[in-house]
């Protein structure tokens, strides 16, 4: 061992040492001493060595600043990069996705044909086919094109600078809240991944703000939900708009809707939270505003895309994969004449009446803890399992499937706010448990969410058929 | 076989650091143009005239005088894992502020090559740097580059190779405080010199005490019992995201 | 001649203060210095967010944004702007 002092007498003599030192520097001038020291061999040495030619060069992010966090423009400007990006993310996965969708059934057409050929008993094509194939390829042509256009955009934006503005533009709503501006650049990275967003908390210094931030993330729509959502907005919410540009224009604004009822959500969770458990003063707020910096275009989109789209894959592999299989097991197993998957819908078929939804999709919900992109799949393969057969080849056909099984705008629009509502998906969980290292708060974080979704969904669903509008 | 050299990655949120980072060791983490987008320490490895580095990216901090969790993990990497470079990334359109924790990483190690990124910004914005005349204050390598554009680089490593070889001797500037804060100093030194031997920057360990710096004290203390060698690190290898 | 100190709270859009004091201790104190709030440093109040708070403040080439609670503790004294 290098150190001489490895005993306990070492730490007492490192006590006495502060001790002493503590003695010397008597109150706290000799902090600003020190800083001041520093600051002014800094300042000394820029006088000395750096010399600006024009000084108004250097504002010309303070012009853009004057636009993107003026009063009058602020707030537009926002929603309208929010509104863009959505549109942009819609009306470019639309055919991409129906191509993928297309691919793979033709695809699924030969495996059929090759499972007959060799004679294969039925079951095996049906865990395999039906079950693993049927489940990723579903993941990955609903996933992949909208994932693959939304995160580079954000990326730019996110590069150029753009979010911190966000973040001096909403500190306000936060601060109201009881919660800290940066909760916004938190909020952020949830539309990425929320468990990886539980560790961008980190950026926050005060406790009880950054437990705000964990707790409230899961209300923003994740990687693993933004495809039901715009599936299901696209298919249902827009429905009465036929032609292309209307229909994407209805589904992005559907979408924002979505977005800014989580932020509602969000701060009003935030400030009953700082209002009852996590009360306290709002600590220290410092937010740098960063020059804005012309981003690599096709560089970001690249390294952006290639990192989404092997995530997707990888997602699809290691979890779809198996879903798959296990829910096309529990569709096929029969028990007392009926298969276990109809069981299960059926015993929360009631409750999710209730609530504007049907069994099928409270248990898709439930076997989509570890991970959100797989509860449509899931619910697909449930209905399909329970005597529909649809060719599914394209996403018309999966409406066909939803409006077999009773299907109104109402089991969509549940459906949408249960799913960014409800609690965060298990890798979220376990990341709040890792980094509060409390089981409350971990477990506080999936409960409060799942209450509220059923309070709104519920609360929705018994407005809209007392009003008679389904 | 030649020793592999470790190289940390110090600098204020948003100089680019990530990005110099990811140009070196091929990694592709993605940046962000906000404050503390670097939330973990990514590690790396590069090489540069047949020698393979390796690179730690720690997170980006304004200081490293302990008012956050970040800087607490900065401050304690460049301390005890005693990097054989520390390299300090300074945004050149705000130097004065960067030269702060420039300053402060060398009253704690010579042993660092000062890195002034965005020195293409810098010129469009028409601020004129002095590199000479810097690098003969702060009596470290202080070298102009664009990650972005790759402007530098070589010239950038070959600094980091001569620190890290020895084949530099720095001279690193040690800022002379007010006469009460240097007499403290005086009469603390050799008794942390007494107490924790010559491994540690015992001027530097002088000034945190008498800033009544009890983080660093805790630290310390982990750092030498030697049952908790593992001390609280969280390096995540190639820079992927903590999501799945 | 003598002029008037005021707090950065206080300060209108394009005013340019010479910092004169810094009523706060602790953390925040430290991390204000840190961001270049330092005695005997300019600021200039660049703008309101559009809900009034925050302000965005120009300090050593950099814009950094404080809420009231702590811009109101710390003082400077108007050395121009555009009133």
């Amino acid at each position: 061992m290098e150190s001489p002092l490895v005993t306990k007498k070492g730490a007492d003599t490192l006590d006495s040492l502060l001790a002493a030192a503590k003695n010397l520097a008597d109150g706290s001038s000799i902090r600003d001493e020190i800083v001041s020291g520093i600051y002014g061999v800094s300042s000394s040495i820029c006088r000395d060595t750096v010399a600006y030619r024009d000084k108004k060069k250097l504002n010309s992010t303070n012009k853009l600043d004057a636009i993107v966090t003026s009063k009058i423009w602020g707030f537009p400007i926002m929603l309208g990069i929010l509104g863009i990006v959505f549109w942009i993310t819609i009306a470019g996965a639309n055919y991409p996705s129906s191509w993928l969708a297309s691919l793979f059934g033709f695809i699924e057409g030969y495996l059929t044909a090759g499972f007959q050929v060799v004679h294969a008993p039925d079951w095996l094509h049906g865990v395999l086919v039906l079950g693993l194939y049927r489940g990723t390829s579903w993941v990955i042509s609903v996933m992949l094109p909208p994932m693959m256009i939304f995160f580079p955009v954000f990326a730019l934006l996110e590069n150029f600078g753009y979010l911190p503005r966000v973040a001096f533009n909403m500190d306000r709503l936060f601060k109201k809240s009881g919660g800290h501006g940066k909760q916004a650049l938190t909020m952020s990275m949830g539309f990425g991944c929320n468990a990886a967003a539980i560790l961008s908390t980190r950026i926050i210094e005060s406790p009880r703000e950054r437990m705000l931030a964990i707790l409230t993330n899961n209300f923003v729509p994740c990687n693993g939900r933004w495809p039901t959502l715009i599936l299901l907005s696209s298919l249902f919410m827009a429905g009465a708009a036929t032609t292309g540009a209307l229909r994407t224009l209805t589904t992005a604004s559907v979408l924002m809707g979505i977005v800014l009822l989580g932020i509602v959500v969000t701060l009003t969770v935030s400030w009953v939270m700082s209002k009852t458990a996590l009360r306290g003063v709002p600590t220290h707020y410092t937010l740098e505003l960063p020059p804005f910096r012309r981003p690599h275009i096709w560089k970001t989109i690249l390294v952006s895309s290639k990192e989404k789209s092997l995530n997707v894959l990888t997602r699809a592999i290691v979890v779809a994969a198996p879903a798959g299989v296990i829910t096309w097991m529990l569709g096929n197993i029969f028990v007392g004449g009926d298969s276990i998957l109809n069981h299960m819908a059926a015993f929360f078929d009631p409750f999710g009446q209730l609530l504007g939804m049907d069994g099928f999709i409270i248990m898709a919900f439930i076997l989509g803890l570890p991970a959100n992109e797989i509860v449509l799949p899931i619910l697909l393969m449930g209905y399909m399992s329970s005597g529909a057969m649809v060719e599914m080849d394209s996403l018309g056909s999966i409406k066909d499937i939803f409006l077999d099984h009773g299907w109104t705008w109402l089991t969509a629009l549940s459906m949408m706010l249960f799913s960014l509502l409800h609690y965060p998906c298990g890798t979220t969980l376990i990341n709040i448990y890792k980094e509060t290292k409390s089981m409350k708060w971990a477990v506080l974080s999936a409960v409060i969410p799942l209450g509220i979704a059923i309070g709104v969904t519920f609360t929705v669903a018994q407005l809209v058929r007392l009003f008679g509008w389904v | 076989m030649m020793k592999h050299y470790t190289v940390a990655f110090a600098g204020n949120p948003n100089t680019g650091k990530s990005t110099l980072f990811n140009l070196l060791t091929g990694l592709r983490q993605h940046t962000g143009n906000w404050a503390g987008k670097t939330v973990i320490s990514a590690e790396g490895e590069f090489t540069h005239n047949n020698r393979v580095y390796k690179a730690i990216d720690l997170p980006g901090t304004y200081s490293l005088y302990s008012n956050s969790a970040d800087e607490e993990a900065a401050r304690d990497y460049i301390i005890f894992e005693q990097p054989d470079v520390t390299l300090v990334v300074l945004d050149a359109t705000s130097l004065e502020r960067n030269l702060n924790l420039a300053l402060q990483v060398l009253e704690i190690t010579g042993r660092a090559v000062v890195c002034i990124n965005l020195i293409d910004e810098a010129r469009k914005f028409g601020i004129d740097i002095n590199l000479k005349a810097i690098s003969k204050r702060l009596g470290v390598p202080v070298v102009a580059i664009s990650a972005r554009n790759k402007i530098g680089i070589d010239a950038l490593l070959d600094q980091v190779e001569r620190v890290a070889t020895g084949a530099f001797t720095s001279k690193p500037l040690q800022i002379t405080y007010n006469d009460e804060i240097e007499q403290g100093i005086a009469q603390l030194v050799p008794m942390i010199e007494g107490v924790i031997g010559s491994k540690y920057p015992a001027r530097w360990i002088a000034l945190r005490l008498m800033d009544g710096d009890d983080s660093l004290l805790t630290s310390l203390k982990a750092n030498m019992d030697p049952k908790s060698t593992s001390n609280a690190k969280e390096v995540v290898g190639h820079g992927v995201t903590a999501c799945h | 001649m003598s002029r008037t100190t005021i707090s950065l709270s206080e300060a209108k859009q394009g005013d340019i203060l010479r910092i004169v004091s810094i009523d706060v201790q602790g953390v925040l104190r430290r991390r204000l210095l840190d961001l270049g709030f330092v005695v005997g440093n300019e600021v200039e109040m660049l703008r309101h967010s559009p809900l009034g708070d925050p302000t965005a403040f120009r300090v050593s080439n950099t814009t950094i944004a404080l809420r009231r609670e702590e811009s109101s503790l710390i003082y400077g004294e108007l050395i121009g702007g555009e009133e």
